[in-house]
């Protein structure tokens, strides 16, 4: 596993890592202009922010004239399921930025189980766009206005049959959230809060409203860290979650995660992670691995 | 919602000052001595950095490390007064933009990591300086 981790996200890495030299060399010395860790890591739908949840930061190490751009790849291993995340992220600007992800939630041998057969994969793709409404999260340390951002997700299940079969109503949905990201650097603590308005069954993994309800839900995500040194930092993550289908509820997610980046081009994080209750499926736990390459 | 609130109380207890008899910030940078040593390490950095070595083409570079002590000293709560200009004037004309502003921040961190200075009393230093991106940056 760790292996096939490592040569995907290699070749994805490699990728970012050759359109930032293109960039670089029409370009200044001053490229890669943000501090380490303040353009967050890739959060599991591909945007930039924690683990969990979107923050307010632009993906990305560009400043106000430049481009940057992050690829990463993610792994969630429970008891009886694997998500696999793949995408990119590109800040333009320290304005606005997009994203791309494509997730793969593997089954296993729970698949069986639920009739769909062992190993059976759900797919989904995820373009993500967002934008920097104001405030700097890092460098507006005399105030306690946050950084704000406003974001939105189109999300496209590839398996619309399926998840119509277990009641819900959509194989594509559209998140709307808006983020504020707060870094108190005296206290060396980073916090965010998102506000999320969504249809989508297990992040939309498993289709988008359903047989109990299709309305838009606000859902809440907070995330706190705090800084151990310029490279590490550790924290938590909640967020909640619609439960929209009568077959199996579904239950708040949280993390618990140490992210590492040794230089301003490479981040790793580790996490615990709790998903709650899966497809009848209780108390999906497990640890969560992702890797990010940048310019 | 509770097994979230137990995750984040270590990080309360880290954030709260371990000892009654702490030092003061001022003195846990070295005072004056220590000072100087910071600042002439982030000057041999700063002089050399591409990000950062053009702006200094032709400054007073003693002065400005004299006046540097004098504002780290008064911001961590020491003895002096800065007597320099005030940051708006005294980057007119430069048109520092944020990566620029940024490569200083890290070439401070650098010289902090290097007087042993430790990172959450660095990052109580630099929490007061930050705020001054808006004085320092893209001033023509």
């Amino acid at each position: 596993m760790f292996r096939k981790v490592a040569s995907s996200t290699f070749l994805l890495g490699l990728a970012a890592c050759v359109c930032g030299n293109a960039w670089a060399d029409g370009d200044s010395p001053t490229i890669n202009g943000k501090l380490l860790l303040t353009g967050g890591v890739s959060e599991v739908e591909g945007a930039a922010g924690g683990g969990l949840t979107p923050w307010a930061v632009i993906g990305g190490n560009g400043t106000a004239s430049q481009v940057g751009g992050n690829a990463h790849e993610t792994y969630i291993h429970t008891q009886d399921f694997a998500l696999n995340t793949q995408g990119a992220t590109i800040g333009v600007a320290n304005r606005v930025e997009v994203s791309i992800a494509h997730q793969s939630f593997d089954t296993r041998d729970a698949g069986k189980a639920l009739g769909l057969g062992a190993n059976f994969k759900f797919s989904q793709d995820i373009l993500g766009l967002k934008a920097r409404l104001l405030g700097d999260a890092v460098l507006d340390q005399d105030t306690w206005v946050p950084q704000v951002a406003v974001g939105v997700q189109f999300k496209h299940n590839e398996n619309g049959a399926v998840v119509k079969a277990v009641g819900a109503r959509s194989n594509s949905g559209t998140d709307v959230y808006v983020s504020a990201t707060k870094l108190l650097l005296a206290q060396s603590i980073l916090l965010n809060g998102t506000i999320r308005l969504t249809k989508a069954n297990q992040f939309g993994l498993l289709g988008f409203g359903g047989d109990k309800s299709n309305a838009y839900h606000p859902e809440m995500e907070v995330s706190a860290g705090y800084m151990l040194s310029r490279h590490v930092i550790v924290g938590a993550e909640y967020r909640t979650k619609p439960s929209n289908l009568g077959f199996a509820r579904e239950q708040n997610a949280y993390d618990a995660y140490i992210a590492w980046a040794p230089t301003k081009y490479v981040s790793l994080t580790a996490a615990y992670v709790d998903l709650g209750d899966i497809a009848t499926f209780t108390r999906e736990r497990g640890y969560y691995l992702s890797l990010q390459g940048g310019f | 919602m509770r097994a979230f609130v137990l995750l984040l109380l270590p990080f309360l207890w880290l954030s709260v000052p371990q000892s009654a008899q702490a030092q003061t910030l001022y003195q846990t940078f070295g005072e004056q001595a220590g000072l100087t040593h910071i600042v002439d390490d982030l000057y041999a950095e700063l002089l050399v950095d591409p990000r950062t070595k053009a702006y200094f083409d032709g400054a007073p570079v003693d002065r400005i490390k004299k006046l540097l002590v004098q504002q780290f000293c008064e911001l961590l709560g020491g003895p002096c007064v800065y007597t320099g200009r005030p940051m708006r004037r005294a980057h007119e004309g430069q048109n520092i933009n944020r990566a620029a502003f940024n490569a200083l921040v890290e070439d401070l961190q650098d010289a902090m990591d290097k007087n042993g200075v430790p990172f959450h009393s660095q990052n109580k230093l630099l929490a007061k300086l930050a705020p001054m991106y808006r004085d320092v940056q893209d001033r023509p």
